[in-house]
């Protein structure tokens, strides 16, 4: 009789089912999982200790490239502690704008998780739906901030300027596109972007119904995902799990409604909440969070189309002038001299405010000691305890499995590794 | 909409007067700032303090949202002096040797962040060590959460957790040299690393790159830039 030893086996970096740059060591017996062990680091930039030696604002950029894929979300999570800092609060329309960018942003996110997840489970056309609905809301990003990703478009005291009064269009015939072709494109981009984002809205949940269709009742779907990585309520409470995950186990809890910030508390919308805990039940609840996104930025929209204003503060000790001003204010020059020379000093003390961000809570933990430039910034990223827990989600359940696992835990690796 | 927004009194004071009948001997502090609130332990009473932080009615803080180490050797210190700047001009008044207190007994923190879902509220807990051994207990018996921040902690910072299953680097590269995150660590590291034909492998050398500082670290005393100071008022500007 052969000798059946357990080994190890290798999985990443460059396993196109890792996700980016996750190295996993698997001690397998026979095709079980015995114990998993994530090695991160690899895409870790010290983003923490670059903030050290820069003035607060030229760190938004940083926050962008964190969580690669919910850019606004991270930015508004450091704006956030920034302002609680200095003791000021963004305009209203600045609340409503980012309300409904980090919802954009939250589906943005799941689409990217969705047809991750469902192309390393083999479905391979949701991949391509999903990345369809996904360009018209980075062109979102790109007209309100210049960016197509990294949009730095949060700043403290505001944003960075008010919504755009037109879509830019698609131009000119060529042989790959007729004057058609183009004319259907440009379509939806006759108006300002809050129509652009308004026919999105119209449109979107027909597209869910689309992904549901492939997925929802699919049967190698659900053999791949019902009862795999199963977390029961109490386990994802000691695990620190938060977002999707946490909901996923059944336990009701959503920044966006227990700790409301930005907006939230004024618009209308539902948590969904899964019942088992596994694969199935976070991809449901992701699912229905997309529409209630959809919901939460219809009800913006309405709001910011009848309610001008202004977009940020006033106080130019943290807010730049306007370029028209410094031309010919002297004081409004300085200010801007001084801003960008040197920044602003908040008080010492030290700050933690969170963002329920589409993975979890993102959370910034910011000491001061009174100096321009951060003394300590600590990055609170979801997916670091999320993926802590692999280990003991995927115990005992079978190599294929760890790829749903994977998948389902949403990771990204620009927020772990920092 | 939402009716059960707790005020910022309802909310935190509350909590504070339950520290304040918990935690009340010598050597507990609470701060209360920003709307947040810090509970300062002492480092050997970390394990009884979370414990009770997890298991008591007042408490139920179920969750452990983030570890974290904090360096508190350069604190409070500014690389410009800004009344010496007349005298030396504006580029040269920097000064890149930061005094880092290498050896003070209260140098390394480590910051808990709590969060009770049952209460909805928030607590941050700091306890220090010091710098020649630097070690707490580790946290992972009341919160499982805790073993990945503190290795994140122990990489970054140096700081080890007695009784922690596993504590190994978790983000920096395999057989890294020191604690990247400590003041004294400069920015631009200690190594680069390069690929050597001659060798036909990968080489290690100390850096080449000049340290430069392009905005200066500065601590601006008067209030023109702070507004109030406290931060605990919106000032509505």
């Amino acid at each position: 009789m052969p000798e059946i030893r357990n080994y190890t086996l290798n999985f990443g970096p460059q396993h196109p089912s890792a996700h980016g740059v996750l190295r996993l060591v698997l001690e397998m017996d026979g095709e079980v999982i015995e114990r998993a062990d994530p090695h991160i680091g690899l895409l870790h930039r010290g983003t923490e200790k670059l903030a050290e030696y820069k003035p607060y604002n030229q760190s938004i950029g940083y926050m962008d490239r964190l969580d690669y894929v919910s850019m606004m979300c991270n930015e508004h999570g450091y704006v956030r502690s920034i302002e609680k800092l200095l003791g000021v609060e963004a305009p209203e329309r600045a609340q409503y704008i980012r309300t409904m960018f980090d919802e954009i942003t939250r589906i943005l996110n799941h689409l990217m998780w969705l047809g991750a997840h469902a192309l390393d489970i083999g479905a391979m056309s949701v991949f391509l739906y999903c990345f369809r609905e996904r360009e018209d809301l980075l062109d979102c990003y790109e007209a309100v901030s210049g960016a197509r990703m990294h949009a730095t478009y949060y700043r403290p005291g505001g944003v960075h300027r008010d919504l755009p009064d037109r879509m830019p269009r698609y131009e000119g015939s060529s042989k790959w596109h007729s004057e058609r072709s183009i004319a259907k494109r440009n379509q939806a981009r006759d108006g300002s972007l809050l129509d652009f984002i308004e026919d999105f809205t119209d449109r979107f949940p027909g597209h869910v119904d689309e992904y549901e269709t492939l997925l929802t009742d699919n049967r190698i779907w659900k053999q791949r995902t019902v009862d795999i990585g199963v977390v029961t309520p109490e386990r994802a409470r000691q695990l620190g799990f938060t977002g999707p995950m946490l909901r996923g186990s059944g336990i009701e809890w959503d920044l966006r409604k227990k700790q409301p910030y930005a907006a939230y508390h004024r618009v209308d919308f539902d948590i969904p909440v899964g019942v088992n805990g596994d694969c199935y039940d976070r991809y449901l609840v992701r699912m229905e969070e997309m529409r209630q996104s959809n919901r939460i930025i219809r009800q913006c929209v309405q709001w910011l189309r009848t309610n001008p204003g202004p977009v940020s503060i006033e106080d130019h000790k943290v807010v730049p002038p306007k370029r028209e001003t410094m031309k010919g204010d002297m004081e409004a020059l300085i200010h801007h001299f001084k801003l960008f020379t040197e920044g602003y000093c908040p008080p010492p003390g030290e700050v933690y405010a969170a963002v329920e961000a589409p993975k979890g809570e993102f959370g910034c933990y910011i000491v001061s000691d009174g100096a321009n430039k951060p003394y300590r910034l600590k990055v609170r990223a979801p997916g670091f305890p999320h993926l802590a827990a692999l280990d003991e989600m995927s115990r005992g359940h079978m190599l294929a499995d760890v790829v749903s696992i994977i998948g389902t835990l949403d990771v990204v690796f620009g927020e772990i590794d920092r | 909409m939402v009716k059960h927004i707790l005020t910022r009194n309802a909310r935190v004071d509350a909590l504070a007067a339950a520290i304040g009948g918990h935690f009340a001997e010598p050597g507990y502090e609470l701060i209360d700032a920003f709307d947040e609130l810090t509970l300062v332990a002492p480092a050997e009473r970390l394990l009884d303090v979370a414990s009770t932080l997890r298991d008591h009615a007042d408490f139920r803080f179920e969750q452990l949202i983030d570890l974290c180490g904090v360096d508190y050797a350069a604190y409070g210190q500014s690389e410009w002096e800004t009344e010496e700047a007349s005298f030396t001009g504006f580029g040269r008044g920097v000064d890149r040797d930061l005094k880092v207190a290498v050896e003070d007994p209260r140098r390394f923190a480590v910051v808990v962040h709590l969060l009770s879902l049952a209460h909805n509220r928030r607590l941050r807990v700091r306890v220090h060590v010091g710098a020649s051994q630097p070690m707490v207990d580790s946290l992972i018996p009341v919160w499982a959460a805790a073993n990945w921040f503190e290795r994140e902690a122990f990489d970054l910072y140096g700081i080890l957790f007695r009784g922690h299953p596993d504590l190994r680097r978790i983000l920096t590269d395999y057989g890294f040299v020191g604690h990247p995150f400590r003041k004294d660590f400069p920015l631009s590291g200690q190594v680069e690393m390069r690929y050597d034909p001659e060798q036909g492998r990968v080489v290690y050398e100390p850096v080449s790159i000049e340290p430069r500082v392009l905005v200066p670290r500065v601590i601006r005393e008067d209030s023109r830039y702070l507004g109030t100071g406290k931060g605990t008022e919106t000032t509505d500007a």
